[in-house]
Order: structure tokens, then sequence, then C-alpha cells
């Protein structure tokens, strides 16, 4: 049984904003299924009144008063930005 | 033998008896990396300058200042996702190739505080993807012991830096085994502590409810030494724990007598090497010798530890690495005119396959109608796990058995299976999903490489760990066989 067809693999590659070429297509739909196979033999294990683990430690949110702080001053927040303007991150234009 | 693969306390005896000085540490941490690092490939990027002069302040106050940091002028190497400001940070990753940090990770502070000198970024599996450094963004780092063979990963270049004498210490990361597979395929000691017990602050995360950082070493005294002084809550990770550090040093008491040594009969059967199984078996002979007690037990849902990891640290590595769209940082593709394309183009190119293979899968098994099948039944099976460890741990003091199933393998051998590859983690990932601490000690070898005996015990009890490692390591002296290069 196919587990992972490939027109899923490109929904997904595109859920992912990969872009991935025919060729590509082909060998992460096989090597997928094979994963998804292989992850599959979890279905052995009766789990139906067993709790997730989303953690492994007693954790809870941290909150802290809403006061200001000094932060990252804009020079060093855009020293890394591949593209900037005005003393702002510039991208290619979002609508068409 | 190189100064390097001397202890602290031996390094610290010469400065302050004046027979060295932290320059010539230095001197003798970038000779040797000129010296073996075009075979080794274990460094990214040096910080040789900035070490050099910081060495020379050291040595003029040296004999002025009574009190020293812990880790004074010892040369150490940082695995390449653990920021480091103004010392480029690429996490293996073409995408990254540019990226020049504004702020250090918590554990730089604290090695800063303790006077320990960073000599450069240490090669890796990208994002910490990988068990061989095959999936380096730049090139293989290889097995000191054996330079056709891995050194392990995905903290490749940080064991290998250590076994080949090229820093007194480095920093790793351990998702599934990452610290503490290459430390047991290099010959090193390598801990992944406790979930919680040092700050992920500044590192770059791969899967945040499984990622921890810790120190390879070339024995257990030195381990806890480093770990002393990057463990500790930090407010800028809610996951670090608000549980004291123990004084690791005074655990190391060389007494082992009555301790209980639970060995999981799945640690030592099918698929683990008769070598391995017999390195182990010596070395449980050798802690019953000093009076320790062990007894098989079970961990009986072990065998579903890796397809429950591969689904949760996929899944969370999916959502981790949105952030790698060229946006603020990073290498932007440049020939796409729309925001989308730009995106899709710069991480295609900034990607390797191993990583794009595991944001497809967590994208996957986190989207609607497969969440529950594959998501949360990962889990799920993720309690079971650590159950049995809790239910473990609660009538022995340590698990103990091999880091890995094998020796180190050839480079280019397990390369085009993916879940070939995944199995090499079978004995380290169950140790990550329960949140527990466990050490890679060397324990001989199997054909000229090193073999690892793990052990493994209780949320925030690395001083056991370190215990019964000491315990072993000092009695077994295998920490003092080195590779030649």
């Amino acid at each position: 049984m196919e587990r992972i067809t490939k027109d899923q693999v490109k929904h997904v590659a595109h859920l992912a904003r990969l872009s991935i070429t025919e060729e590509e297509v082909d060998t992460f739909t096989e090597q997928l299924d094979n994963i998804i196979e292989f992850a599959e033999q979890l279905n052995e294990l009766d789990t139906e009144d067993v709790e997730p683990t989303t953690h492994v430690l007693d954790i809870h949110n941290v909150l802290r008063k809403d006061e200001q702080r000094p932060s990252l001053d804009r020079e060093d927040a855009l020293k890394n930005a591949p593209d900037q303007e005005d003393g702002q991150v510039k991208v290619p234009s979002v609508l068409e | 033998m190189s100064i390097l693969e001397e202890s602290f306390s031996e390094i610290h005896k010469k400065l302050h008896n004046k027979e060295l000085k932290v320059s010539e540490l230095v001197d003798a941490s970038f000779s040797r990396i000129n010296e073996v690092d075009d075979k080794v490939q274990a460094f990214l990027s040096l910080n040789e300058e900035a070490a050099r002069n910081q060495a020379a302040k050291m040595d003029e106050a040296l004999g002025t200042e009574d009190t020293r940091g812990l880790l004074f002028g010892l040369p150490s190497g940082i695995k390449d996702n653990i920021v480091t400001n103004g010392l480029r940070t690429t996490a293996a990753s073409q995408l990254l190739a540019n990226f020049d940090p504004v702020h250090n990770a918590t554990v730089m502070d604290g090695l800063e505080k303790a006077e320990a000198l960073t000599i450069g970024k240490l090669n890796m599996d990208e994002f910490a993807m990988g068990s061989s450094n095959e999936n380096s963004g730049f090139y293989s780092t290889r097995n000191p012991w054996n330079t056709d063979y891995v050194p392990g990963g995905s903290s490749g270049g940080a064991a290998a830096s250590v076994a080949a004498g090229e820093v007194s210490f480095s920093l790793g990361s351990d998702t599934g085994g990452s610290i503490r597979q290459p430390a047991s395929y290099c010959g090193v000691v390598g801990l992944k502590p406790t979930y919680g017990r040092v700050s992920r602050y500044g590192l770059i995360a791969f899967a945040s409810s499984l990622d921890q950082i810790g120190p390879l070493t070339n024995t257990v005294e030195d381990n806890a030494l480093v770990l002393g002084q990057i463990a500790g809550h930090d407010r800028r990770d809610s996951t670090s724990a608000d549980v004291g550090v123990s004084d690791y040093l005074s655990s190391l008491t060389g007494d082992v007598k009555g301790m209980k040594i639970a060995v999981p009969k799945e640690y030592l059967g099918e698929g683990v090497h008769e070598d391995v199984r017999n390195r182990v078996l010596e070395a449980l002979r050798v802690l019953e010798q000093q009076g320790a007690e062990w007894e098989e037990v079970s961990l009986p849902h072990s065998q579903y530890a890796v397809a429950a990891y591969y689904l949760l640290a996929s899944s969370e590595a999916s959502a981790n690495l949105a952030r790698f769209d060229g946006v603020r940082y990073g290498v932007r593709a440049s020939e796409a005119d729309n925001l989308i394309d730009m995106y899709k183009e710069t991480r295609s190119q900034g990607f390797g396959d191993e990583v794009k293979r595991r944001i497809m899968l967590g994208t996957f098994a986190l989207s609607s109608g497969y969440y529950d099948a594959y998501y949360k039944k990962a889990q799920k099976v993720r309690t079971l796990i650590k159950q049995d460890f809790d239910q473990i741990l609660e009538k022995y003091d340590v698990i103990v058995g091999p880091t890995a199933p094998t020796t180190a393998f050839k480079i280019g051998e397990k390369v085009n299976d993916p879940l070939t590859m995944y199995a090499n983690d079978i004995l380290t990932i169950p140790v990550n999903l329960a949140g527990v601490p466990a050490i890679s000690v060397p324990c001989g070898f199997s054909e000229g490489l090193p073999v690892g005996l793990q052990i493994i015990s209780r949320p925030f009890e690395e001083s056991t760990v370190y215990r019964a490692a000491h315990a072993y390591e000092q009695a077994a002296g295998h920490h003092k066989a080195k590779p030649e290069l």
C-alpha cells in the first residue's frame, strides 16, 4: 500500500516552503514512504489510555512583568539581513 | 603526548608552576590544527586572532591573581550550532554560510566566566541531523582513529577535535545521541545532561523537547568540571530547570560499592556487534570487582524508540526550521521575484537532502488528517518509553549498556539509506525521549576502533553518572589510548 503519494509529497513540500524537482519528488516519495512504513510499527502498541508526553519536565508558563527593557539595537538586528533599505528588512513583493 | 591530551588539573598545575603559559597552550592548539585538521576536518571556523590576544592578556595576569576561572586558559572547540558573538555560526548549513551572530549562547557566557578560550567552531551534520557528519553542508569530518571512517554525529567535529588533541574540550549538542555516539566512535568522554540541566538559549534549535548541550572531554573529571560551568537555570530559557547544580567533582570518589546496575537485555541483543557486547560485559566485570552489582532487566518499549523519535524530532524540526527563510539572516536566493518563491528558492538551495527529508516528514506528521495517527501516537509511545526508565531507575542507580550497537562505519557506507543510518541511534534515542542524563565513556576497542560504554541515571543525577563513569575509567584506563595521526 502506498502510504504517501507523489501529490502529497508535492503538497507537503509546498507547505514547508521547499521547491523540489520532479526527480526529487520520486526520491522523496520512496524514502518518506519507507520511513512512514517503519513508523507504523507504533500501531502494534495499544495506547488508548496513555497520555501523550510533550515535555519530560513538569513545566509551566513563565511570566514576567511587561516592562520596557533594552533589546537588540537596529544596527545589530539588521546586521545579517540579506537586503535592507532605510533601516528596515527588504523582501520581494508580497502581492502580485 | 600533546599538552592538550593532558587533564585540566595537570595543565593547571603546570600553569601555576610557571612551566607553561596560556599562549603556549593556544600555540599548541593551533599548531596541532595546522598539522592534522586537513585530515580530520573537524573545524569550520577558527578564532585565532582573538584567542591569541586573550591568551597574551591572561599570561600577563598569570601569577598576579589568586582566584581564577576553573577552565582558565583551556582551549575549547564549540559545535557550530551554538551561537558565538562575532564568530561565524553556520550549523554546517550553506543557508547560514555567512551568519555572524550578535549575541552569545548562555553556555558561552559560562565558559567565558570560567576563562576558557574559544579556538574555533566545529563541524557537524547540518542542523544536527545525522549520525556520521556526512550531512555537513561543507565537508565530512573524519575519525582520527582511521580517517576512512566516520567520526559519528551529529557532534562529529566536537568528538574528533578532542580525540585528535586539537583542543582540551568541546561542547556538543545531543538530540538523539549526537554527543554520546560520536564520543563512542572517537574514544572520548561525552555527556548528555538531563533535559533542562543546561540552558538551550543560543543553541540553534532542532527538536526543542529533546535538545541538550553537553561537554566532550578526555576524562570524566574534565567533563564534570565543564558541566559545572555551563549548568543551571537561565531566565532566557524557560525550559531550563530551577534545580541547584551539584558539585560534580565531589562525586568522583571512586566508590561504587553497593551501586545497583541495571543492564537492559535489549541493549545487548540482536544487532549489537559481538565485540561491542564483549567490551560492555568486560566493563561490567570491572565495576563488579569494585563492589557494584548488576542484573539483567528489560526496557520493553526500546524497539519503538527510533520510530517515535523520528516522528517527534522531525515534527519539531519542521516548525523550528521555518525561521530560515532568507529574510533576517542567511543566504537569500536572488532570482525570485515574489516572497513565496524567495522562501522556496532560499530553502531549497540552502538546505541539504536530509534536512529537507526531515522537514517534509515532520510537516506531513503534523498535517491535518495525519496528526493523531503519527504525531500524537508518537507522543504516547514516548510516555511508555519514559515509564520504562522511571520503573527501572526506581530500583537501580544506573542503567549500563553500549552507546552504539557497532563501532564507527566507513564513510559512504550508509549514506544512501536513511533508515539504516537511523538504526545507529537505537541505544541513545530512548534516553532523550525519557529526558534522563547519560554518558559515553571509552571501554576498549574492536579492530582498532573505539567502543563506548553508556551509563544512564535519574533526572538531575549527573553526579551518579559521573561517579560510576569515573570509577570505571580509573580502573580500566582506556581513556589513555590516543590515535596516531
